[in-house]
């Protein structure tokens, strides 16, 4: 019965349960939070790197994109995040910073996966957009980037897991996640059955958007044969 | 309509086009015939800028395309362009795909669009497949549509870069049998094939491209029966 007293002392005792769930809150905004920040950013640079192909005159937006992306993709995002909660002191929602540091660093990624999934479509279908007399950023728009998403949505969906786990180091910032929450646990019961419970809400998640996904490939997969 | 003056397309130090002037009058029905490699399918493309010409001026009802103040974009609306491996997009409906252009361009309303999209599809048997998607239909039902999809634009010009080559040869009569009536309802046609018969039957008049060069032109009748360039005759030759 030293499993079940455990238990009972990881989330009925102190209210812990409460714990838990602000933290599981907490992750699953950012998470989510993050990765809308993620996408928009990755989609201005994805596009912004191939209209420059063609464009000399933006070579130097390509450059920037360029140095962003190598800096993010290089450095840990722990320490990213600590130095974005020193440069960004007057924020006092300890939330906020962590959703903005997520979504900057997720974006880098997320770019990378959307310009392969705007490298990936034939040539020919902006050749038919333009010959329409459509414009560059029409042609985009409207013909490349729906294929390109929908080409990328399961490495898309990879990103979100991954960064629902990165979630976990938001405590170095002072933000009440769910791995805090575990922490706290473990301090006010002196054992580590907090942590488990915490553990295993983590994989329950991953693994259910994984099935997810998986439904999902299945059903693009589907719609291409049609 | 169109005219082209000493056009010169290079690709890095392969030159692929060699100096071409050409006229092009309204009504006219051109087929361009040669050699693969021959460049006539990069002569076609730079008639609508899809390549950029390395030199040479290209004339389009009066406007000179290749000025750099020029809007191509609205000049293409007037010229119609389809490919030899269609180019229809895959992730819309038949008839998104023949009114997305025209809608976005604000040529038309989307009711207005759908309307004549469909009085098009039925003029080609596919009114049934309008909600249909790209990836279900055939390849000679693929290109027809490609063909209407320019068309709703109403342009003054159509350009087909190669299109049968890609088509199994059992659908290959049903685009060509579409192209006809277009040539005898007095489009402006220009045509790149290896369909000689096309060119025999339809053309008003044949090219013969080789080494970015057109090296040879004349009424069907003539071209086929009376070839003087000794390249034209070996091309000949081979193909009849």
């Amino acid at each position: 019965m030293d499993i079940w007293n455990n238990i009972y002392k990881a989330l009925i005792a102190r209210d812990n349960y409460k714990l838990i769930l602000s933290g599981l809150q907490n992750t699953l905004i950012m998470a989510l939070a993050a990765t809308l920040i993620g996408i928009v950013i990755g989609v201005i640079i994805a596009v912004i790197k191939y209209f420059a192909q063609d464009n000399k005159k933006l070579w130097i937006f390509d450059k920037i994109c360029n140095i962003y992306t190598t800096v993010i993709r290089g450095t840990p995002v722990m320490v990213q995040l600590i130095i974005l909660s020193g440069a960004l002191l007057m924020i006092k929602e300890t939330l906020i910073i962590a959703i903005i540091g997520f979504g900057i660093n997720s974006g880098a990624y997320v770019a990378e996966i959307i310009r392969s999934g705007i490298f990936s479509i034939d040539k020919g279908q902006t050749e038919a957009g333009r010959s329409l007399g459509l414009t560059k950023i029409q042609t985009m728009r409207y013909i490349v980037l729906p294929q390109a998403i929908k080409n990328i949505l399961p490495a898309l969906g990879n990103e979100f897991i991954a960064l629902l786990k990165e979630t976990s180091i938001a405590g170095y910032v002072a933000v009440h996640d769910l791995t805090k929450a575990g922490e706290l646990i473990k301090n006010n019961t002196f054992n580590s059955t907090g942590l488990y419970i915490v553990a295993l809400i983590y994989l329950i998640m991953v693994m259910g958007m994984t099935k997810l996904l998986s439904i999902f490939e299945r059903r693009l997969a589907k719609g291409d044969k049609r | 309509m169109i005219s082209v003056k000493n056009l010169e397309k290079s690709f890095g130090k392969h030159k692929v086009l060699k100096g071409i002037n050409e006229e092009i009058q309204k009504g006219e029905k051109v087929v361009i015939v040669g050699p693969s490699g021959s460049g006539k399918s990069t002569f076609l493309r730079c008639l609508n800028l899809m390549e950029i010409p390395t030199s040479g001026e290209i004339w389009f009802e009066g406007i000179n395309l290749t000025d750099k103040k020029c809007d191509i974009n609205k000049t293409r609306q007037k010229m119609g362009m389809v490919f030899q491996h269609f180019n229809l997009f895959p992730h819309l409906t038949v008839l998104q795909n023949i009114t997305l252009a025209p809608v976005k361009l604000k040529l038309k309303t989307q009711e207005q669009a759908d309307q004549e999209a469909m009085k098009l599809l039925e003029r080609i048997g596919l009114a049934d497949k309008a909600q249909a998607y790209p990836p279900q239909l055939s390849g000679g039902q693929k290109q027809r549509i490609a063909i209407v999809r320019s068309l709703a634009m109403n342009p003054d010009v159509m350009l087909f870069d190669e299109p049968t080559s890609a088509l199994d040869p059992e659908m290959v009569g049903e685009v060509l049998e579409l192209m006809k009536e277009l040539a005898n309802e007095g489009m402006t046609m220009i045509v790149v094939t290896h369909e000689m018969g096309f060119a025999r039957e339809v053309a008003t008049r044949v090219l013969f491209m080789d080494d970015g060069q057109v090296l040879e032109q004349n009424t069907p009748d003539k071209f086929f029966s009376e070839p003087k360039n000794p390249r034209l005759c070996d091309f000949l030759s081979k193909v009849l």
